[in-house]
């Protein structure tokens, strides 16, 4: 049985096209992938994200157990920050990608993604039962109650302050939500209701993240559609939020991101402090970060009319007929420069910029060359 | 509501055909490509092809997807449509005019009369 969003009803009523992602039935469009990553990237477009998970995790020693179950520092995060970070194994592969935000003193949310609540509850748990200080740290898995919505591109500052208005009261202090930089979050009033606004996003464009309360999202969406329609803003399913990060390369689990690959090979190294002492998985990221890793994650555009390369293909060195060398993990059809776009992993050595490629798509092969990341850049 | 026009055969798999004595023109209905949306590229069979009734022979990507298109009839493919493999978004605004994929000497005619009506169709789709 899928799970559904509260936000199920609104999306039928938009007529959005109802898939399965990760368990969740979720709306893959509404009109069509282009003109919702078009609308994104020159207007505005909001999306579900109510599927995610959220994590609060408070006490005295909530830093000190954060710091040593992710890779970044969280020591870096004042009141009313978040910071992109990863979670690791012990052998330094990837648990799951995840934002932390510091709402109070001690008190931390993990906004994590919908298919890993499960491994990540369990994992953080266990790391929990073996943390010295565990009596001092408390991990509330809030997903069930909690959900969120994505306001996105470059016209959504004009009117989010009209969507949640107001000084912030808690997180950061600032007078308008609008007053948030990148990475900050505040709480803010809605109706009466409090709800935390971040200035983040998975698109690349500049946005904004709400989270509230279930029962506030229907209510948090019907007045950002009505707030943002006339700068253009439209409901973005799940295949526009899916072009619009592969063209700025940002990873999602179980494409670029798992459990047997480190954010090294996945080239988010620099979300990872090997300054801030022990943490979960350091040793084998430490070696790759001095020693270098054998394979990497690269970002590659087709170079000649093709059809769009799509995870799974087979990834050739150009010229190079005795085996392949990688594999796709993502790919499209870019909407914003009309080619195809994709990344994947290849040896190291295959990975510097402008090595000529080849994408095996059904048998055939067309050509391609990496590119430096992001893709597509305003 | 998805246009189908009445003069026109399909097939269960969405693919119109239009048969004028011993060739048809093939190409896909309005639904699909509505349901598609998008259509980013389009791949033909060959010039010279035999290609049997159901027969998958040509490929509609969409920025999601890759979709198989299948022969709705037998025959030796004749024509393809250079305008819509270089312009695959015809398959949008034109699906039944300048969409159209590729013609096809036909083996078998009698094929043709087991292809659903617009009417058959029309129910098959829910329109």
């Amino acid at each position: 049985m899928l799970k559904r969003t509260p936000l199920f009803d609104v999306h039928v009523r938009s007529g959005g096209r109802m898939v399965e992602f990760g368990g969740w039935e979720m709306p893959v469009q509404y009109t069509s992938i282009v003109d919702e990553h078009l609308a994104v990237r020159k207007a505005a477009g909001i999306f579900d994200i109510a599927h995610m998970g959220e994590v609060m995790v408070s006490g005295e020693a909530a830093a000190d157990f954060l710091n040593h179950s992710l890779t970044n520092d969280i020591r870096k995060l004042f009141i009313g920050l978040g910071q992109y970070t990863l979670m690791c194994n012990e052998r330094g592969g990837v648990v799951d990608d995840l934002y932390a935000y510091r709402l109070g003193e001690n008190e931390y949310l993990l906004i994590i993604n919908a298919s890993r609540i499960d491994a990540d509850v369990e994992w953080l748990n266990q790391l929990w039962n073996a943390f010295p200080a565990r009596e001092k740290v408390t991990l509330r898995n809030v997903s069930d109650t909690t959900g969120a919505v994505a306001i996105q591109g470059p016209a959504v500052s004009t009117f989010i302050n009209s969507c949640f208005t107001g000084k912030s009261t808690g997180g950061l202090h600032v007078e308008c939500a609008n007053d948030l930089k990148k990475n900050e979050i505040g709480q803010f009033d809605f109706n009466g209701d409090l709800v935390w606004v971040s200035r983040t996003g998975y698109t690349g464009e500049d946005g904004f993240e709400v989270v509230a309360e279930n029962g506030l999202l229907t209510a948090i969406w019907d007045k950002v559609c009505e707030s943002g329609k006339a700068s253009g803003l439209v409901p973005a399913g799940l295949g526009a939020r899916d072009t619009l990060r592969t063209e700025v390369c940002y990873p999602l689990y179980g494409h670029e991101l798992d459990e047997n690959t480190t954010p090294i090979e996945a080239g988010v190294g620099s979300f990872v402090a090997l300054d801030k002492g022990d943490f979960v998985g350091k040793t084998t990221l430490a070696s790759q970060k001095a020693g270098g890793v054998t394979r990497k994650c690269v970002a590659f555009k087709m170079t000649d009319k093709s059809p769009p390369p799509r995870p799974q293909y087979t990834i050739w060195k150009a010229g190079d007929t005795s085996a392949p060398i990688g594999t796709v993990v993502s790919g499209t059809q870019s909407p914003s420069l009309s080619l195809g776009i994709g990344m994947g992993y290849v040896p190291a050595t295959d990975a510097k910029p402008g090595t000529p490629l080849e994408i095996e798509i059904r048998g055939r092969r067309f050509p391609a060359v990496t590119v430096g990341k992001p893709i597509y850049r305003k | 509501m998805s246009n189908v026009p009445d003069k026109l055969k399909y097939a269960k798999s969405h693919e119109w055909v239009r048969v004028e004595g011993d060739t048809a023109t093939v190409g896909i209905t309005d639904h699909a490509q509505h349901e598609l949306t998008d259509v980013v590229f389009v791949e033909l069979p060959k010039a010279g092809r035999s290609v049997g009734a159901g027969e998958a022979c040509a490929v509609v990507e969409s920025v999601k997807t890759a979709s198989d298109i299948y022969s709705p009839v037998s025959g030796v493919v004749t024509e393809l449509n250079p305008g819509v493999v270089s312009n695959p978004a015809l398959a949008n605004t034109d699906p039944y005019g300048a969409g159209w994929f590729y013609k096809i000497k036909l083996t078998n005619p009698a094929e043709t009369s087991s292809l659903l009506t617009a009417a058959q169709y029309k129910s098959q789709i829910g329109g």
